[in-house]
């Protein structure tokens, strides 16, 4: 069995001292939120932290709330509780639906999603989603707090733009409406993901014209990454959107930065797009996917 | 550090370091070699525990997690008269495994979704079970033996 270096663990009673701890010990201290990531790169010496903050004994900071239209979702909530949380399945339910499609049942028990959007590991799927649906996350630290779109947390392959100190806290995710269609669909045969696709749409006739869209893809690229362009052609009526999906799924690949590694090359993760596309499309009507 | 929890029903407390997984305080320490490691890196399940009645990859999660808990392993699962619980029975009759390097993480799996809900469908116990990989079985008897497990925990209740 690989076994881990040594660390201490501290329990900070409040999300203040959380990041007075961050500061006090600096580059050798990790947050611990679930560890599903980050312990299997403390065992593998890929990181090595000498303490550990474990954040998850922060009372209240794993709660799920709705408040002004949006979901709040506090960022120690495990995979598994904002799956089946019925606020999360009544308010955005494309996002329990991509929760409860989470590696397996083991990590989704142990891991939360503020862990996994800081860990910012390439060939995963919450930020995918997030970035179609519009999320944010809020970071705080001794110095204050804001708000930042998952687009802008977003700084690479297992990075973010977090300042010194700063501690996640919590995920907003704007509530579905009637007028909105979304869906996730990933495509996986080794042990992480191959492919993520994030598709929203607005429709205020129920699937007969789509006045816009927001379409992401990961796994697929360094990070996961919005097709702005491909979302131009993603409107008008459902007869003119569902010809441009291939025009669209091409926008998509040239805006990520395909990689050619093992699992496939950069054509086979176009090609990939090509066909997820159209049927996440299909997902977010409710249609049969096939 | 100490920590004291519930292992299969008797109340313990145990030193530990607070780097130490739950799968080396099982095994090395409480010597209940059931929990298997095999990929140590919560992709095959063979590792599987039930904390809370829930699932985790005991290779990949600190025992320091289970202060104040309930877990369980697979030498927990038959009662004291060494009666087998009705999924360990249900795999022998089935013939779920070969090798049997699987089974403990698998009837463990298995317990957590059917201690919920054993009124589950196909589709429900391959979802579920969709994170526990076997070599040997082809998974066809495994489901077989969860879902004759599940009709006989319905007709217990």
């Amino acid at each position: 069995m690989t076994t881990l270096s040594r660390f201490e663990i501290h329990q900070p009673a409040s999300v203040l001292e959380a990041s007075q701890m961050l500061a006090q010990y600096g580059d050798d201290a990790g947050i611990y939120a679930g560890g599903t990531e980050l312990l299997l790169a403390m065992k593998h010496a890929a990181l090595n932290y000498r303490h550990l903050i474990d954040l998850k004994v922060i009372l209240g900071l794993n709660s799920i709330n709705v408040r002004n239209g949006s979901l709040e979702i506090g960022a120690t909530s495990a995979h598994r509780s904002i799956e089946r949380s019925a606020i999360v399945r009544q308010n955005q339910p494309a996002l329990a639906e991509m929760e409860s499609q989470v590696a397996n049942v083991r990590v989704r028990v142990t891991g939360t999603l503020g862990g996994n959007l800081c860990f910012a590991e390439p060939h995963s799927d919450p930020a995918t989603l997030l970035l179609v649906l519009g999320g944010t996350v809020r970071a705080e630290s001794a110095t204050g707090a804001r708000e930042i779109p998952v687009a802008e947390l977003i700084a690479g392959a297992y990075a973010n733009n977090f300042l010194p100190g700063e501690v996640l806290t919590k995920i907003t995710v704007p509530c579905a409406k009637p007028s909105h269609r979304a869906g996730y669909m990933k495509f996986q045969v080794h042990e992480r993901p191959t492919l993520g696709l994030g598709l929203w749409m607005e429709t205020p006739d129920d699937g007969r014209t789509f006045t816009s869209a927001r379409v992401a893809v990961g796994c697929v690229c360094p990070f996961p990454t919005r097709g702005v362009e491909a979302e131009k052609v993603l409107t008008g009526s459902r007869g003119e959107v569902e010809k441009r999906l291939p025009e669209a799924a091409d926008l998509i690949a040239d805006a990520a930065d395909l990689v050619d590694d093992h699992e496939g090359s950069v054509e086979y993760k176009r090609h990939l797009i090509h066909i997820f596309l159209r049927r996440v499309f299909r997902k977010a009507l409710r249609e049969p996917v096939s | 550090m100490n920590i004291g929890f519930e292992l299969n029903g008797k109340p313990t407390i145990l030193e530990i370091e607070q780097r130490e997984t739950l799968a080396e305080v099982l095994r090395g320490r409480c010597r209940l070699t059931g929990v298997k490691v095999s990929c140590e890196a919560q992709v095959c399940g063979s590792c599987t525990v039930l904390v809370d009645d829930l699932p985790v990859s005991a290779c990949t999660f600190l025992a320091y997690e289970v202060r104040g808990k309930r877990v369980t392993t697979i030498e927990g699962l038959a009662d004291e008269s060494g009666r087998l619980h009705p999924l360990q029975q249900a795999f022998l009759d089935n013939f779920a495994f070969q090798c049997g390097f699987c089974t403990p993480g698998m009837i463990l799996a298995a317990k957590s979704l059917l201690d919920e809900n054993s009124n589950v469908t196909d589709a429900e116990i391959v979802a579920h079970m969709n994170g526990n990989l076997c070599r040997c079985t082809g998974y066809l008897p495994i489901l077989k033996a969860i879902r004759q497990a599940a009709t006989e925990l319905r007709g217990q209740k």
